[in-house]
């Protein structure tokens, strides 16, 4: 079985968010990237399917040089190689895009991605990756098994969870549950050193138009001080929930 | 050119949410000069509809629809804005919704964005405000493709009345065929889920055990809300998964969180941001949640909750 694991390069979930340039652009300024969350759930799933069951692990991002380092912890982590589209991501259609082409060539049992990222939020690109590809799609999967072609998969419903069949080739957007977090990995010495020698292509990107682009950004305004309500007088909690708030 | 709105139902009731992108379908009509259709599925009375705004319905009634699937869906939602000639999609945030929006969105060869907060704050170029970063910043998108859907955030805008009079059509769609199907589902019943309620009730690693959830389950079932409970919680096996809330669990875009015996880790903030009004309840004063909360007591939550529960159980008495 041959595995993607599509990698979005992210900021830390701790990292102030501010912009520069009028607000039109994120400010990378002191962030820490790293593998966003979601797609970390996906390639450690990846590394069980590679060490039970033989699976090849390719890792691969649409963007710059500078999201290099967080492809290099991938293959740290265990990847056997990773693939660098090297364009700006502008919008979740173009990346979709970008990658569509890179499942095609490398003709992809498997591709993981996080259901979304923590950065733009925008819970797309596994979904339309998987209708350019005219791949089955699974999103917010929280459990899945490979026996042969056939796959077996959990995801969450409101106030509950499905169960779903499928077959091989697919795309399947992941979540927490499809490991959990005490199983994610940390690169040790040995995997950081095999990472240096293992191979990381950069290929050009497609043309493509983005549908979308952002304009500028905002922050939230600022958020006024906490009313402290004494412990011993819930009633006056009660009444600022009613006459100020208005929630109950 | 008209918009189209998918208002998601489940057993045939409308969920909340549906009511309020039909309100906020009929706004961006008007902004467009144009008219609004609302599209259902497998729904037997769609008059609640007209009520916000929908002058027109068409339900697609089909057996084969009756349990979700994201191609078919996407595929039902595509002859119909054919169809009705629609340009504009607007769409809620239900996991349902979120699953097919993208499978649509290239079937349409439309723009997507989602967690719209507002109305488009411009036609030309098309606009929207979107939360990004986990909650912690807003983006102001441009959508430049012909075709455009809008995701609207859970509890943004609000449901609006704008009474007309509506009809509804049925229509016949063909149903795509998928190679996902579903097995088994597993709904506990007769709770309040996090995603529907107006009023949740966390609570966190304070708590000290399973065996006080007691307290916590008394105050949702005294505020009509759901319960839920921190990441911490949730690995310690003391509640179930689905009870997360937070960055990697549910997101919560509640009227009311009460969090209680919650610090306020980051990763838990970012996932709760997005409800209107926070209220904690924890020993320690110096607890992160208490700058991210609007209302706040500083005190042991098994002295407190109890007293909370008592005296909301004498205000719903006298207020019913």
């Amino acid at each position: 079985m041959k595995i993607l694991v599509c990698i979005s390069h992210v900021p830390d979930t701790t990292s102030k968010i501010n912009f520069t340039d009028n607000d039109s652009k994120f400010d990378t300024n002191g962030v820490q990237f790293v593998i966003n969350p979601y797609d970390e759930f996906c390639l450690t799933r990846a590394m069980w399917f590679k060490e039970k069951q033989g699976a090849s692990v390719t890792v691969v991002n649409v963007g710059n040089a500078t999201t290099e380092p967080t492809l290099r912890k991938a293959l740290a982590i265990g990847a056997d190689d990773a693939i660098r589209v090297n364009t700006e991501a502008v919008d979740g259609l173009s990346v979709a895009k970008q990658l569509a082409e890179v499942v095609k060539s490398g003709g992809y049992d498997l591709v993981l991605a996080g259901k979304e990222s923590i950065d733009y939020n925008g819970e797309m690109v596994p979904g339309m990756l998987a209708a350019l590809v005219e791949y089955s799609f699974v999103n917010g999967c929280t459990g899945i098994e490979v026996d042969g072609e056939s796959v077996t998969l959990k995801r969450e419903i409101d106030g509950g969870n499905e169960t779903l069949t499928s077959s091989l080739p697919m795309v399947v957007a992941g979540q927490k549950g499809m490991v959990e977090e005490k199983d994610l990995r940390i690169p040790n010495m040995r995997g950081i050193m095999m990472a240096r020698k293992k191979p990381l292509n950069v290929i050009e990107p497609i043309d493509v138009e983005n549908a979308t682009a952002v304009e500028s950004y905002e922050k939230p305004a600022p958020k006024g001080a906490v009313k402290l309500v004494d412990a011993d007088n819930v009633d006056e909690l009660i009444n600022l929930l009613h006459n100020e708030a208005k929630v109950i | 050119m008209s918009v189209l709105v998918f208002a998601d139902s489940s057993e045939g009731k409308f969920k909340k949410s549906a009511l309020e992108v039909v309100s906020y379908g009929k706004k961006v009509a008007e902004q467009l000069s144009t008219n609004v259709v609302v599209a259902t599925i497998n729904v037997d009375d769609a008059s609640e509809l007209y009520t916000y705004g929908a002058e027109k319905v068409v339900n697609v009634s089909n057996e084969d629809l009756k349990i979700f699937n994201a191609k078919e869906y996407a595929s039902v939602l595509q002859q119909i804005a054919g169809a009705e000639n629609a340009n504009t999609v607007i769409l809620d945030s239900s996991i349902d919704v979120l699953y097919f929006a993208p499978i649509l969105a290239v079937s349409l060869e439309a723009g997507y964005a989602r967690n719209v907060v507002e109305l488009p704050s411009s036609i030309t170029p098309f606009t929207v405000k979107r939360k990004a970063f986990s909650n912690k910043g807003f983006s102001n998108t441009v959508i430049s493709s012909d075709k455009k859907i809008i995701g609207v955030a859970k509890n943004s805008y609000g449901i609006h009345e704008n009474p007309v009079d509506g009809t509804t059509e049925s229509f016949n769609a063909s149903v795509a065929i998928s190679k996902v199907k579903s097995t088994n589902i597993e709904k506990a019943s007769g709770k309040v889920t996090i995603a529907d309620a107006d009023i949740v009730v966390s609570g966190g690693r304070g708590l000290k055990g399973p065996e006080n959830w007691g307290m916590i389950e008394e105050l949702a079932g005294v505020l009509g809300a759901a319960t839920a409970c921190s990441k911490p919680v949730s690995d310690l096996g003391w509640r179930p998964h689905t009870e997360h809330v937070g960055q990697t669990g549910k997101p919560v875009a509640a009227n009311l969180y009460i969090a209680i015996g919650i610090s306020g880790a980051i990763q838990h903030l970012a996932g709760i941001n997005a409800s209107k009004v926070k209220v904690v309840i924890n020993t320690d004063p110096e607890a992160p949640f208490f700058k991210a909360a609007d209302y706040g007591i500083v005190g042991d939550a098994f002295e407190v909750v109890p007293k909370l529960i008592e005296k909301l159980k004498e205000f719903k008495a006298q207020n019913s």
